[in-house]
């Protein structure tokens, strides 16, 4: 089965980067943009179908190494 | 008294580390390796600076899953002493022995430069041969040395005096309430951003940073 991780800085966090992002948008021309956060798309290919069994272990994963719940949040998709 | 410089894959300042305890503060030191897992119960331990793993997904992120964080946690349980610098500081939080957590320069630049800290508290085992208020100069290189932490954590550390370390006159980074260095509410746990191993030798500009390890071998 395939996962899809996506983790995000959290909204209270300042994000450095998403703000150089949106200052370089608007040289663009797209002024319109107001904000840009910048995350992370982690794609995983899982062996075996039992998908609660693996949900469980990817909330550990995710919460432990994909993503640092002080500063990020995560969203998993199984599919 | 015996110090262990861990290594892992990417860190670069375990050598500058090794050689400041070795041959300015003259003290048996070795190397730990990141797949072992000794550290012995008469040891402190330095967490040293560097780009472990390549900071791949944050830094710090990997190496905190390293088998010897396994034995750096034991023996912070035990009291033992445990100084993250940069790269180490970022491993120390990601491994949740230090509050909080280091991300991105707000300026986004690199910064390598000399700093000017202030001692925010002078009681700790790594700053007791310090004056409170005390200012020290000592190099920065990084570019995640931003420290955040939430406000109600934050409150709590400065009531118990973990907030060890300050830029003076503004972090150049972001860092909330100017905060360059922390320890956990025992105080054996310390991590700071900018490198003391650096500032040994008044050959390299400033000799300040000795006194934090002569701190510790004072403590001890």
């Amino acid at each position: 089965m395939k996962a899809i991780v996506t983790v995000t800085p959290k909204k209270s966090i300042l994000d450095p980067q998403g703000d150089a992002v949106r200052k370089a948008i608007h040289h663009l021309g797209m002024e319109c943009v107001e904000s840009v956060r910048v995350g992370k798309h982690i794609e995983l290919e899982i062996s075996g179908s039992d998908i609660g069994k693996t949900r469980e272990k990817l909330e550990e994963v995710a919460k432990n190494l994909l993503s640092n719940p002080v500063i990020e949040d995560y969203k998993i998709e199984i599919h | 008294m015996r110090f262990a410089v861990l290594q892992f894959p990417g860190s670069n300042c375990d050598q500058d580390s090794f050689n400041a305890i070795r041959d300015v503060l003259k003290q048996p030191v070795r190397y730990a390796w990141h797949k072992d897992t000794r550290i012995d119960p008469d040891e402190t331990v330095i967490v040293p600076g560097g780009f472990s793993y390549g900071d791949y997904l944050r830094c710090g992120a990997i190496a905190r899953f390293s088998p010897i964080m396994g034995a750096v946690k034991d023996a912070a349980a035990r009291g033992q002493t445990v100084l993250g610098i940069c790269n180490g500081f970022q491993i120390l939080c990601e491994a949740g022995l230090l509050p909080g957590a280091l991300v991105r320069n707000t300026g986004l630049h690199f910064l390598c430069e000399t700093v000017t800290l202030t001692v925010a508290n002078n009681r700790t085992r790594f700053t007791k041969l310090a004056q409170d208020g005390e200012t020290l100069r000592i190099p920065i290189a990084h570019g995640e040395g931003n420290y955040r932490v939430d406000a109600g954590t934050l409150k709590a550390m400065e009531d118990h005096g973990q907030v060890v370390f300050r830029y003076a006159g503004g972090a150049p980074n972001g860092s909330l309430s100017d905060i360059a260095g922390v320890c956990n509410k025992e105080g054996n746990v310390l991590g700071m951003m900018p490198h003391p191993e650096r500032a040994c030798e008044p050959l390299l500009g400033s000799a300040d940073g000795l006194k934090i390890f002569q701190s510790l071998l004072n403590h001890s």
